[in-house]
């Protein structure tokens, strides 16, 4: 038991329940019930793919301001390729490797070029935003989506979409990663005290370049939903993302020193603000109000979990 | 002694960390103008003591009394405004700021609202002039990360001293790493200090240390207080078997006949220490590095092991001139202790186990996946070789004592299983018996035909452990001499320069 509550993700999922029971009080008719929740789980989607990435990185002690660019250019490379007719796997394809580039080059930069990881992808949200205006020509992309769209919709009653499935598979896969392969342990390891990972002879460059590629490909990943939601590639998409994917973390338990953070507790996170502002939507609250209490339930979600370390 | 009132009276004082007792209602009176020393084994709980004496840690139960007034601080700095003043045993120095900067930290000379620079140097420059007299002396504006760790403990232990009105000063294992001259420097201040009438609260595993300085001793084991009295009535037999709570055997048995090179460098020069170093290093040996605080010696260990740069001059193991860089080292069989656990040598966050493990996972992998149980296993192996104290693999680093965090260290590298130990002060903070420990585990070690390099500013611990030893003075390493025949007072004039 006394374990258990030591486990950094028990705060957020103990949150987590309390204001879905809420909500569920305060909106008995529409709130609870299994085609809500599919509603939630989609909207999540996209903010949960790309949080795995920020929680690699935010152990790491690093950061990712770039996310919601890069998320913006995915969606404008796959509906320019799909435009062009080549395809769903090559759309896809491209898309990703889009921002598996720009993640591979901030980390480049971060590790080798010895620049802060904030200054770094500060800059890189700039470039990648522009970027994707740029090949939009400026503009909303229309793109057949050839069953792009599929992803993210729901099935008959409340069936979850694939995009969700392929959610859970690859936050599965990120804990599998990171609790039980040499690389996870490297991560962790660098965000705990890098000076003790270089004397012990893991090579921090090279993790570091890793860890930012691997965000830019979840990050891919969360753009192709994103266009999958949207059926189109929008160049003004997902300002913000970013924030809303080191909040995800951070609720999670995650510690912006590094070393600190876990898949679930950052799923949890991510899930806790859906849940508030789908309730907050149901309740009929503005959305002012919407926005200010995510505001408090991050800063409130922190403080709890410092109180309960000490 | 007795008639004044006593400076400080503890009674009953009882801690425990979660559902871990660490004090059993431990009692405690400090005597004006006194020096006491507390004594014990590592995870014994003189720190957590300190620290609540300190307003660092509240406890559980129990009263104090300061110059018969109730005490009860509310934090470091109310326990400071009250007159009581720490040096911690970890340094807890702002690396980013000054010297001086860091030794008026919390109580800021003011002059109309503005920090006053010129009252802060002063200050800060009387504080350390008490530690140097005219001697090496820091300077005031350097940043204090780029200081060694000897030189960080000199600010640690000026920034308790800069304060006039302190009553009670307590010091948690100042010297673990500082030489010799700091050593009889730091004694001649604290013999003036007590003539002033402030009492002194001692923590060191070194008896003859507290032999020196101290009047009055406490025995900590398991947080309960076995022995006291006065330290002219015992003997460190006496002592060491109060704080094991048992007879320890101190066995020093070398008979080692040394196998073949395994290192050598020839002329290595480094970014700006050591200015020449050549030595070759044999299988089933130990050789000693004396020098004093700045010669070179960390350094050299660093350029060997590739965390630091080597501008010139040859590093060949097993005659080979591999790849300069820590994990080529480790993969070519050397490894290295750091001299700051704190800082470098562990990632504190973590748990007992992934420290131990962590230059070495391979063996934890299972199908190509790190397996919890091989993890375990491996801690809990080393955990019961080194005696360390914790509650188990899963516990972060954090939690344990200073000397129980130096064992984690020291473990890695034999969970490592190096050919090449480079170690950097390996028994910092480590405890009488367990220090013998270690001695004997070296000298195992080099049965087994491993080479160890040691560097340590205990030139003693150097002439009982090591077969040779080489003196380094500015940069500049002399030839290995045999120890038989050297004696502390000899390398110690050497490393001087003399
Ligand atoms: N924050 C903490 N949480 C849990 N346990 C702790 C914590 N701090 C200290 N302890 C435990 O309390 C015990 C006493 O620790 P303490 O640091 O007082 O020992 P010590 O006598 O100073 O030892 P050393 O000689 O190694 O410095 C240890 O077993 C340690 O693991
Ligand atoms: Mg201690």
């Amino acid at each position: 038991m006394k374990e258990l509550l030591r486990r950094s993700w028990v705060g957020p999922l103990a949150a987590l329940v309390a204001v879905y029971a809420l909500f569920s009080v305060l909106a008995p008719a529409t709130f609870p019930g299994g085609v809500n929740l599919t509603t939630m789980l989609r909207q999540t989607a996209v903010v949960a793919v790309s949080s795995l990435g920020m929680t690699f990185v935010i152990l790491l002690g690093g950061i990712d301001l770039s996310i919601g660019s890069a998320v913006a250019l995915t969606s404008v490379v796959v509906a320019r390729v799909l435009q062009s007719g080549a395809g769903v796997v090559a759309a896809v394809t491209l898309g990703v490797l889009a921002t598996v580039v720009t993640g591979w080059l901030n980390g480049v930069l971060a590790a080798r070029g010895k620049i802060t990881p904030f200054i770094v992808t500060l800059g890189s949200m700039s470039v990648l935003r522009g970027v994707a205006k740029g090949l939009a020509g400026e503009q909303k992309i229309d793109a057949d989506p050839h069953g792009l769209e599929h992803l993210m919709t729901a099935g008959a009653g409340a069936a979850l979409p694939a995009g969700v499935w392929l959610t859970l598979a690859l936050a599965v896969a990120a804990a599998i990663v990171l609790h039980f392969t040499v690389f996870g342990r490297h991560v962790l390891a660098i965000g705990s005290n890098e000076n003790t990972a270089r004397l012990c002879g893991i090579p921090v460059e090279r993790v570091v370049v890793a860890v930012y590629a691997l965000c830019g490909a979840l990050t891919g990943v969360a753009g192709v939903l994103e266009f999958s939601t949207l059926t189109v590639g929008d160049p003004t998409d997902s300002i913000g993302l970013e924030l809303e994917a080191i909040a995800a973390v951070v609720i999670g338990g995650g510690s912006l020193a590094g070393g600190q953070g876990s898949v679930a507790g950052t799923l949890l996170g991510a899930l806790l603000m859906t849940v508030i502002k789908t309730g907050c939507t149901h309740v009929g609250l503005p959305n002012w109000v919407q926005e200010i209490l995510t505001g408090v339930i991050i800063v409130v979600a922190v403080g709890i979990d410092r109180l309960r370390r000490r | 002694m007795s008639g004044s009132a006593p400076r400080l009276t503890a009674r009953g004082v009882a801690k425990s960390f979660g559902a871990t007792p660490v004090l059993h209602a431990v009692s405690l009176e400090l005597a004006v103008g006194s020096v006491h020393a507390m004594l014990g084994e590592n995870g014994a709980g003189k720190s957590t003591l300190l620290k609540i004496l300190a307003g660092v840690e509240r406890p559980d139960a129990g009263s104090l009394e300061l110059d018969g007034a109730a005490y009860a601080p509310s934090g470091p700095l109310d326990a400071r405004a009250r007159g009581v003043a720490i040096v911690h045993q970890e340094l807890s120095l702002c690396a980013h700021l000054g010297v001086a900067e860091n030794i008026v930290l919390g109580s800021e000379p003011r002059r109309f609202g503005w920090l006053s620079r010129r009252e802060a140097n002063l200050r800060a420059e009387r504080a350390l002039a008490l530690l140097s007299d005219g001697g090496t002396t820091l300077p005031l504006d350097a940043r204090v990360g780029a200081l060694s760790a000897a030189e960080q403990q000199l600010v640690e232990i000026a920034r308790a001293l800069a304060h006039d009105d302190c009553r009670l000063l307590i010091l948690d294992e100042p010297t673990s790493s500082l030489g010799h001259a700091d050593v009889e420097r730091l004694f001649a201040t604290l013999s003036a200090l007590r003539e002033r009438g402030l009492t002194i609260l001692y923590v060191s595993h070194f008896l003859d240390e507290i032999r020196r300085i101290a009047d009055r001793y406490t025995v900590l084991r398991d947080g309960r207080e076995v022995a006291s009295g006065a330290v002219r009535d015992t003997t460190n037999e006496a002592l060491v078997t109060a704080m094991a709570g048992e007879a320890v055997e101190v066995g020093t048995a070398r008979a080692r006949s040394p196998g073949e090179v395994v290192l050598s460098l020839h002329e290595v020069r480094g970014a700006r220490l050591p200015k020449a170093a050549s030595l070759e290093l044999r299988r089933g040996e130990v050789l000693g590095i004396a020098g004093l605080m700045g010669s070179g010696r960390t350094e050299l260990l660093r350029a060997v092991f590739g965390l630091d740069r080597v501008r010139s001059g040859r590093v060949r193991v097993r005659g080979l001139v591999g790849e300069a860089t820590p994990r080529a080292r480790l993969a070519q069989g050397v490894g290295l202790l750091s001299e700051d656990r704190a800082r470098e040598g562990l990632a504190l966050g973590l748990s007992v186990a992934k420290n131990l493990t962590l230059s070495r996972l391979k063996p934890l992998l299972r199908r190509g996946f790190l397996s919890q149980r091989a993890e375990h296993d491996a801690a809990a192996f080393w955990i019961a070789r080194l005696g360390i104290r914790a509650r188990g693999p899963d516990q972060r680093v954090r939690e344990l004592s200073g000397g129980n965090q130096q064992k984690i260290a020291v473990a890695r590298l034999l969970y490592h299983d190096v050919d090449v130990l480079l170690l950097d002060e390996p028994t910092r903070g480590i405890d009488v018996r367990s220090r013998a420990e270690l001695h004997e585990l070296i000298g195992e070690l080099c049965a087994e035909g491993k080479a160890v390099l040691i560097v340590s500013s205990h030139f003693d611990e150097l002439i009982a452990l090591c077969d040779r030893v080489a003196v380094m003075h500015k940069g500049v390493l002399g030839p290995a001499r045999s120890v038989s025949g050297l004696d502390e007072r000899a390398l110690l004039q050497e490393a001087a320069g003399a």
